[in-house]
């Protein structure tokens, strides 16, 4: 099988990395995270309709009169309907969606308008800020402890860059961000972790074995062992992904984004982010020697 | 002989993935969208003459009737469509009159045997099913009230700590006035409190009776405690939900003074009503000496017992909001008690108070502020008034035995499902003010139809693509894996409806992609014995080599993604919580049929055979 030098172009590979994360960095900065209803709160629209409408209907006036995430719904009867909007409240809202959806044959009522606050509370985020922290934190103690401490090292840094690198191109492009795009970090973060650790094994497994010093020829024999089962797990996320992105309509549709960008760059940090760090910070063999024991101790197969 | 496995093994893998199957089944029955109709005065029970005219009448107006089942005094009518609901409803209350009401229901289509295990199906959240909504109102003047009285105590205890005599207090709508005997003491008064408590407006009054201090409430004060009131009462409303163990629901605040409450699924609203509502709150106080003065001194019903009363002191030791957790059990006679746990500071005031009150008398007084409604006559127009009120009643009055510390139980309380909701009530914070229902009604889907068979679409495809995708790359081998992808599936189904996981469409996609990155495992394995052949070993040698190498990069690979799953678990609330869910049961199951289920089907067709080539 041909071998492919990874490693020779590892100093691409870092200017591009270092070019993503700032250009990332300094859109979170500058624009910020467009944040959907359920972090921001917005306006509720309840209507009363002389008769019941159809509400797929109703979904593309709004949508074509500019509230494409409008979330429309049957309120008690089917006269009444309650309309969410992702914008901040004024007077005003309640009349011009009215004013949109009245018509002669099926006249509507404003039955009121009110602002709806953030389904996620400023409690709830810090929780799951503080559990993200915690949890990256002991993932680092466990890498360091299966592995050495610089692999954890290659782990974090790598997992920041594709989180970093997924927020900013959300924030650049003005992407609403809601809880199933958070979901989808989430998943992500247990993704390239997994992608990452895959390619660390191999390269422990091959540092032990091999003969040779050089690292970076090492490294690059772990990288292509992988890339046949690299390529096969990125393919299905990825086939399953675009399945969502391209059918799977408005709610799904930013959540398989954030992923689509999520395995692509999980699969990019690990082989350059995770691996050729790992060179950066002079990984050694006797970083990994000491522990040599541990190979007869492995896990036996169930 | 390489590649068998014992027979046990077989057997056990056999046995999970049959408890799997049952479990997972209910799934296929979906609870029908369906119309309860139930008698409100009685002697006017339907018969099924009449069920029959009224279903008669819905498939008139175009609506598929599944079944109709007639129950005592209530029927439900089973429908085929959801959409058509709603509709349904409102022709049966045309045709049936202010004798009756009408609800929506969900009813459950699980047959009898899967329901005798206990399976259910998950539930559908808003998004796909809608649910009931509640809107909230938090009652505001009720709020300033309690404030209000909580001041006035503190108060009172520093003046009698400063040895300032003060001869009443009264609280009126946003104010407390102290009467005091003279005027310097009023002065000292003043000069000692106005600085503590800054939220009020000070003013003296002088009349007939004496020296007289007024605090008002100030406009900003009122103000701040009202987003203080709504934002701790969302917080409080979510704990509450959240351990009712409905995932996905919606909590949000709406407008100045009130709360949307969304819960998918909920078929028994009464439950929910009684959890999310609900006001109950502790006291703990010593009973009063008899030589106690009147103005401090509150006479207090039992409650299990109306013409039993104590005299209890006004002052109180420490009360529910400084709980940190509690749990209902069991005594030795097996009447239910709840034990407590203070935080820091509750266990350092029971401590003070409890040390120096050995021999007295501790009672702990149960507190919900409720609302009554009643309609009156205004203007000609009937106008509903609502009246906030506030039951005080004594669960129990024990001797201090010794000083209690933070952790104690209390005892006294009716029956097991009291304890256990006061329980849950305490762990998840008291309300700051009082709530009343001012809306309750169903809410359809949030997504259209449209939306939803889109997505129920691409999943679909995205998980044949997965399937095709193996085939094309691991033949045979495929073919294993996707047996183990689909008993994957069925056993991911099995653990989230035992669990009683909501479904919604960010979920269903979840789990999609949860099936499409538990094909790695197999992936990693089959990769290895591809290696392993290339290196000319043989085949049997090489499964098994595949199998046991790629085992390491497996488990620690999962390990770390479960453990992040794991935290995110016990420290996430809400969606995060859910997410967390959904992911470590599809790594342990993806796990199980991964390496063990598609070894097993392995070992089963082609191992200890001679084998010159396997087709992978």
């Amino acid at each position: 099988m041909r071998q492919l030098d990874f490693m020779g172009k590892r100093r691409i590979a870092f200017a591009v990395s270092v070019l993503l994360a700032v250009v990332a960095i300094g859109a979170l900065a500058l624009k910020g995270l467009n944040l959907g209803l359920d972090f921001t709160g917005g306006t509720l629209v309840e209507v009363r309709y002389e008769q019941a409408p159809a509400l797929d209907d109703l979904r593309s006036q709004l949508g074509d009169q500019g509230f494409e995430d409008a979330q429309v719904q049957t309120f008690g009867t089917s006269n009444d309907i309650l309309v969410r909007l992702q914008q901040t409240f004024d007077n005003d809202v309640g009349q011009r969606v009215v004013g949109i959806l009245d018509s002669e044959a099926n006249p509507v009522d404003l039955v009121r308008a009110e602002f709806v606050g953030a389904q996620v509370g400023d409690q709830l985020r810090d929780q799951s800020g503080m559990g993200m922290l915690l949890a990256l934190a002991v993932v680092m103690v466990y890498v360091a402890f299966r592995f050495q401490y610089k692999f954890a090292l290659g782990a974090l840094i790598s997992l920041g860059h594709d989180v970093v690198i997924i927020l900013g191109i959300f924030a650049l492009f003005g992407l609403d961000f809601d809880l199933t795009v958070l979901a989808a970090i989430l998943a992500v973060i247990g993704y390239s972790l997994n992608d990452t650790i895959i390619v660390y094994d191999r390269i422990r497994e091959n540092i032990r074995k091999s003969q040779i010093d050089d690292m970076a020829q090492i490294f690059n024999e772990s990288i292509n062992q992988t890339l046949a089962r690299t390529m096969a797990t990125s393919g299905t996320t990825l086939l399953v992904l675009l399945a969502l992105f391209f059918l799977g309509g408005d709610m799904i549709h930013n959540f398989s984004i954030a992923l689509i960008l999520g395995v692509v760059a999980g699969t990019f940090s690990s082989v350059y982010v995770a691996a050729a760090l790992l060179l950066a910070i002079k990984l050694q063999r006797q970083d990994l020697i000491p522990s040599k024991k541990e190979n007869d101790e492995e896990e036996e197969l169930p | 002989m390489l590649n068998r496995y014992p027979l046990w093994k077989y057997l056990l893998i056999l046995i999970v993935l049959l408890v799997g199957v049952i479990y997972a089944l209910p799934n296929l029955y979906p609870a029908d969208p369906a119309v309860q109709i139930s008698s409100t005065a009685s002697g006017t029970a339907l018969d099924q003459e009449r069920l029959d005219r009224l279903t008669q009448a819905l498939e008139d107006e175009g609506i598929d009737v599944k079944q109709s089942e007639l129950d005592g005094n209530s029927a439900l009518i089973r429908l085929d469509e959801a959409d058509q609901q709603i509709a349904a409803r409102d022709i049966l209350d045309d045709q049936l009159g202010d004798a009756y009401t009408v609800a929506l229901n969900l009813a459950d289509a699980t047959p009898d045997w899967l329901a005798g295990l206990s399976a259910t199906p998950m539930k559908l959240g808003l998004d796909l099913q809608g649910g009931v909504h509640f809107l909230l109102q938090v009652d505001m003047d009720a709020a300033v009230q309690q404030r209000l009285e909580a001041n006035a105590s503190a108060v009172r205890d520093i003046l009698r700590d400063e040895r300032i005599r003060y001869r009443d207090t009264e609280i009126g709508d946003r104010t407390i006035t102290f009467q005091f005997a003279s005027e310097e003491d009023r002065n000292a008064a003043r000069d000692l409190i106005a600085d503590q408590f800054p939220d009020f407006d000070y003013e003296n009054e002088d009349g007939s009776s004496g020296a007289a201090l007024t605090m008002t409430f100030t406009e900003q004060a009122v103000q701040a405690l009202q987003d203080y009131a709504v934002n701790q009462n969302l917080t409080t409303i979510r704990n509450r939900v959240n351990e009712l163990g409905v995932s996905e629901p919606l909590v949000q605040r709406q407008g100045p003074s009130r709360i949307v409450v969304e819960l998918p699924g909920v078929q028994d609203t009464a439950a929910a009503k009684r959890i999310v509502g609900a006001t109950a709150n502790l006291e703990f106080r010593l009973e009063a000496r008899p030589d106690t003065p009147d103005r401090e001194v509150e006479t207090l019903n039992f409650r299990n017992d109306e013409n039993r009363s104590a005299e209890l002191m006004r002052d109180v030791i420490v009360t529910g909001d400084h709980v940190s957790s509690a749990s209902r059990s069991f005594d030795q006679n097996n009447r239910p008690q709840v034990n407590i746990n203070l935080d820091g500071t509750g266990g350092s005031m029971m401590s003070r108070a409890t040390r120096s009150n050995i021999g007295r008398n501790m009672a702990v007084v149960f507190i919900e502020h409720k609302t009554r409604t009643h309609t009156v006559m205004e203007d000609g127009e009937e106008v509903e008034k609502r009246e906030a009120y506030t039951e005080r009643g004594i669960i129990s009055l024990a001797t201090i035995q010794s000083a209690l510390s933070n952790r104690f139980r209390i005892t006294g309380l009716d029956s097991s499902s009291e304890a256990a909701d006061l329980a849950l009530l305490l762990r998840s914070g008291s309300l700051a003010a009082p709530i009343y229902f001012a809306q309750e009604r169903t809410i359809g889907p949030s997504l259209g139809a449209q939306n939803i068979n889109q997505g129920i679409l691409s999943v679909e495809l995205g998980l044949l693509l997965v399937v095709l995708f193996m085939l094309a790359r691991y033949k045979a081998f495929g073919v294993v894996a996707n047996i183990a992808l689909g008993l994957n599936l069925v056993l991911l189904v099995a653990a989230m409806s035992m669990l009683g996981a909501t479904l919604t469409l960010p979920g269903i996609a979840g789990i999609v992609l949860t099936l499409g990155m538990a094909v790695d495992a197999n992936v990693l394995i089959f990769e290895r014995i591809r290696e392993e052949i290339r290196a000319k070993m043989p085949a049997q040698q090489a499964i098994h080599a595949g199998f046991e190498r790629a085992f390491t990069s497996i488990v620690d690979a999962n390990i770390t993604t479960l453990l992040v799953a794991v935290i995110l678990f016990s420290i996430g609330t809400g969606p995060v919580k859910g997410f967390a869910v959904t992911l470590s049961l599809g790594i342990l199951t993806s796990m199980f049929t991964a390496i063990l289920v598609s070894r097993a089907l392995i070992n089963l067709t082609i191992g200890g055979r001679p084998l010159k080539k396997i087709w992978i």
